[in-house]
């Protein structure tokens, strides 16, 4: 199993990568991480003619805080955010998840925009941002815009972004008060891809009722699935356990249609996604307080 | 195709500078075991699930098999030989003595890359738990053992690299 030969460049500046990619649009794929790409190129699922390598462009790279909020250079190290205070203190739902993204070799490699470029259904990072309401710039040589994380994804390992187009800041923004989270994912083996997973975020309004929830899904669609009615039953009520059960068997049996496959069948993972959402429902609101 | 351009790569490993020309498409893991003969670094899978090609890059374990030689250009590698500078003639690694200790490996052909995975992880953990040993194991593939033993001998290793 070897790549297919490929036209190599590897820019210094974010300048001179986007140069490239204006050059070479569909031809080229940018390599981040590569723990994602590497492996289907050497299966030649994918055989690129140019490879524009974004690992020298140190500008890419970098955790900021931005007013309460944070701003992630797309070429960050997972294992930098893992291990980052700013991200610890400012958005503990990403530093919950770090620990389950693969294992500790990738993500020494892998970075935060590879991962949420590559729109893989089962990864983690996507579900989180969106769960997050987190934004991302896309700039090309032309210029740059600024899209919401659920506008983002369009399918399977299918995204918004042009051929001339790279993703190149992540931007989570500033918690609320009264605002709980929590993260969990059911896997044959710690660091393997997800059965089912999720993130929750909730609010609670001065006197204590629900004022926003957002309940997405991983590994059960063609991408993130937010369970919309789930956090309808949610908002404007006082949380509690009975709340709390209804939601999660509305987002497991009416929001999400996940598919079989030999690791589980649609009907076992429905029931891991009810599971899990009751379990993050109740944490994040316990976090509230 | 017409031959691909080849590219100068200048990179350390085991503490010895190498440079060679190669094509960017050669993984790492090929470039140390065809280009510079070490072939301690084994390689299994070639699509990152086995862990078996694992090395250090500036010191933080990754799997070979998705870097390529041109990317390893002005870094810093070491691989299993590298813990043993003489070849192991004198003395082994006091984490590789463990492993022999505790029959933590059978076949071998997974502990090169359990090993160099393990070096960062006990700078990292000293004194680590059963769980965060087999967390830290989690992404390498060991088909004789059932991991109990390799267990044992990372106890053991971590002990013996305590108390020096």
């Amino acid at each position: 199993m070897k790549p297919a030969a490929f036209d190599y460049h590897a820019p210094e500046s974010l300048e001179e990568a986007l140069a490239l990619l204006n050059e070479y649009g569909y031809e080229a794929k940018l390599l981040a991480g590569g723990q994602s790409l590497i492996p289907t190129m050497n299966f030649r699922l994918a055989r690129p003619a140019v490879l524009i390598d974004l690992n020298r462009i140190k500008e890419l790279s970098y955790i900021e805080k931005n007013g309460s909020g944070l701003r992630l250079g797309a070429m960050t190290r997972q294992r930098a955010l893992e291990r980052s205070e700013l991200v610890a203190n400012h958005a503990p739902l990403l530093h919950e998840t770090m620990p389950f993204i693969a294992h500790p070799q990738i993500r020494n490699r892998g970075t935060i925009g590879g991962n949420i470029a590559h729109a893989d259904p089962a990864s983690e990072l996507p579900a989180v941002m969106w769960a997050l309401d987190g934004y991302l710039k896309l700039q090309s040589a032309a210029g740059e815009r600024r899209v919401a994380v659920q506008d983002f994804f369009v399918g399977m390992f299918t995204t918004d972004l042009e051929p001339e187009e790279m993703l190149t800041e992540i931007e989570i923004p500033a918690m609320f008060p009264r605002s709980g989270w929590a993260f969990r994912e059911i896997a044959r083996r710690h660091g393997d891809y997800a059965l089912v997973g999720v993130a929750a975020t909730v609010r609670l309004d001065e006197a204590g009722r629900c004022e926003d929830a957002r309940l997405v899904f991983f590994s059960v669609g063609e991408g993130p699935v937010e369970a919309q009615l789930a956090s309808d039953a949610l908002i404007g009520e006082l949380p509690g356990d009975a709340l709390i059960e209804t939601a999660a068997a509305l987002a497991a049996e009416a929001d999400i249609d996940p598919d079989g496959d030999i690791h589980a069948s649609a009907d076992y993972r429905r029931q891991l996604a009810r599971v899990l959402a009751r379990d993050t429902l109740r944490r994040a609101f316990e976090r509230t307080k | 195709m017409e031959n691909a351009p080849l590219f100068s790569v200048k990179v350390t490993v085991n503490g010895q500078l190498f440079e060679r020309e190669v094509e960017p498409r050669l993984l790492l893991s090929d470039f140390l075991r065809h280009e510079l003969a070490l072939t301690g670094t084994h390689v299994g899978c070639e699509h990152g699930v086995c862990g078996a090609c694992t090395v250090l890059l500036n010191g933080e374990a990754v799997r070979s098999c998705l870097i390529f030689a041109v990317q390893a250009h002005g870094q810093e590698i070491v691989t299993v030989e590298g813990l043993t500078p003489d070849g192991g003639r004198e003395a082994l690694h006091p984490l590789q003595e463990a492993f022999r200790e505790a029959h933590g490996l059978q076949c071998g052909f997974c502990t090169p890359g359990i090993l160099m995975t393990l070096i960062p992880f006990l700078q990292e953990h000293p004194q680590p738990s059963e769980g965060e040993i087999r967390e830290a194991l989690s992404g390498n593939l060991c088909r004789c053992t059932g991991y109990h033993n390799i267990v044992k001998a990372v106890q053991l290793a971590a002990e013996t690299l305590r108390h020096g």
